[in-house]
């Protein structure tokens, strides 16, 4: 066998619209998304939950984590709708950005572009769920529970 | 240990497209601040440039500047914290200074934000937030304060008209104040003419009016131990407490929504410092980067209790006349905000309001102000408490 080329690890780049970070220590992140499951990490030292997940935990100073799915209803904290959207995401607007408050955790992303914009309200339960962008691409988003 | 003094302020005018190159612009602040303090180049033992970084082609503008400004061979540096920059800026200075390294020391600030679009812009200061884990949703600091805003008006009741009222008070102040970017009236009726520019949508709730006028722009804040500020300065202003705090940068670590954490501890901080409360502000320059900001500034800084910022406005006493005047050169929303500059400006303001030197925008005699900059989605808050 010849010699191989070390290739990196970039899988990071598929997530979301645009990515702005490649290489991560937390890359399994986008195999859990192809397998349509939406993941956390909890420190196997402390027990501390973190989302989004992380690879090292700053209470224990600890790196071994295991990964626990994001499951069950959140309630809508807040959110907001887009007019106008940054660079590259044109295509996109109007959509809405949020965050869901999962008791242990919080979640920050998008609402479903189902979801109508006159039943979104604060405090309404939702679902996280993986969405399946163009090109490979990968994400989540918020569905009415 | 003597005290920290102001012994000079200055800024460029806050312009849409700068004529000249950044070193250039830097120069404008810096020339004014120094007629102002009627020293020398050679009077200045060191530097602190202040910006949020990623707008310039030039890398490490703090060597650039030393030499444009003649500030060469002494020590210089950049220093960032995003939009309150020359803020933390003037925390460092305050420290140089008090631990006895250097005796005066200038806090530049700048930013030219003019070359890139608008849409490149809001992409630039998105990535001042998470760029793992939020910025490929595609978010921008308008929608992360419409969050915010979203939040307070579920809370407490707060309107799309409440916040309006903040915008009409701060274009009433940007129209007298030969400074600012935005010198044209905004009156609360634009927010509800489908025709007028300032009712557009941006990030709901928010609207154009909602928002600050990108800008560019210089400051400088000229910092003296008390033994130099009183041998250079008839009318030096006491650097009387200094709080700075910060929170997570990404929303899904934090709990509050209806307020800026790290504005509120640094607030506190900074009262602390001073020996003194809220009541004891006579006039305060609140980082209002949108409508909410100012609203949340006047509950997290004591001015008002949680949801009582919207009585403070509808009464008007923010306005100059009222009893405690926020904001009263026009604030980030009609002066303009280029980033690095902003907490400089605002010191400037409070300076001349302290030295009664603020023209048509001076208050009735003040004696304590109040400079509140916050960098990013309230990721850093620095309060500085200034006095005669």
């Amino acid at each position: 066998m010849g010699k191989k080329k070390k290739e990196i690890d970039d899988r990071f780049k598929k997530f979301g619209t645009v990515s702005f970070t490649s290489v991560t220590k937390v890359n399994d992140f986008i195999d859990y998304l192809e397998q349509g499951k939406v993941m956390g990490t909890r420190c196997k030292e402390c027990g501390a939950v973190f989302f989004p997940p992380r690879a090292d935990c700053y209470n224990c100073f600890f790196s071994d984590m295991e990964w626990f799915e994001v499951s069950g209803k959140g309630k809508l904290m807040t959110y907001s709708t887009l007019e106008f959207a940054p660079m590259g995401f044109g295509d996109d607007v109007p959509y809405a950005i949020a965050l869901l408050d999962y008791g242990d955790y919080k979640v920050f992303g998008r609402i479903s572009n189902d979801v109508p914009q006159d039943q979104i309200h604060i405090g309404m339960e939702m679902t996280t769920i993986v969405n399946k962008l163009p090109k490979g691409r990968l994400n989540y988003m918020f569905q009415k529970a | 240990m003597g005290k920290v003094g102001i012994i000079g302020v200055g800024q460029s005018a806050f312009v849409r497209g700068y004529p000249g190159s950044i070193r250039e612009l830097a120069f404008d602040g810096f020339k004014e601040s120094m007629q102002d303090a009627q020293i020398s180049t050679k009077d200045i033992d060191a530097s602190i440039i202040c910006s949020a970084p990623e707008y310039d082609k030039q890398r490490s503008p703090a060597g650039v500047f030393a030499e444009y400004l003649g500030l060469v061979p002494q020590p210089t540096c950049y220093l960032e914290s995003l939009c309150s920059s020359s803020s933390m800026g003037l925390r460092f200075a305050y420290s140089l200074i008090k631990s006895g390294l250097h005796d005066v020391v200038a806090v530049i600030g700048f930013q030219k934000m003019s070359e890139i679009s608008s849409a490149e812009s809001q992409e630039r200061m998105g990535r001042g937030a998470d760029i793992q884990w939020e910025s490929p949703f595609g978010t921008m600091m308008p929608a992360y304060y419409a969050m915010y805003a979203r939040a307070h008006m579920e809370q407490y009741g707060t309107s799309a008209e409440d916040l309006a009222l903040i915008r009409v008070k701060a274009a009433s102040y940007g129209q007298i104040n030969e400074k600012a970017v935005y010198r044209k009236p905004v009156t609360f009726e634009m927010f509800s003419d489908p025709e007028s520019p300032i009712s557009g949508p941006v990030a709901s709730p928010l609207r154009v009016g909602d928002c600050c006028a990108n800008a560019d722009g210089s400051s400088c804040v000229i910092v003296a131990s008390e033994e130099k500020a009183r041998a250079f300065c008839k009318k030096p202003v006491w650097i009387l407490g200094l709080g700075a705090a910060s929170t997570t940068v990404n929303l899904a670590g934090r709990d509050l929504f209806t307020g800026l954490t790290a504005a509120r501890q640094a607030g506190e901080e900074a009262y602390k410092m001073a020996g003194i409360t809220a009541k004891d502000i006579d006039v305060a320059e609140v980082h209002d980067c949108f409508t909410i900001a100012e609203l949340m500034a006047y509950e997290n800084l004591g001015f008002a209790k949680p949801g009582g910022g919207t009585e403070l406005i509808k009464a008007r006493e923010t306005y100059k006349e009222g009893s405690i005047p926020v904001n009263v050169d026009g604030g980030l929303l009609s002066k303009g905000h280029p980033i690095g500059a902003t907490g400089g400006s605002q010191i400037r303001t409070i300076v001349l309001q302290l030295r009664g030197e603020a023209g048509d925008m001076q208050v009735k005699d003040p004696e304590i102000g109040l400079v509140h900059n916050i960098g990013g989605v309230g990721l850093y808050g620095n309060v500085s408490i200034l006095g005669r």
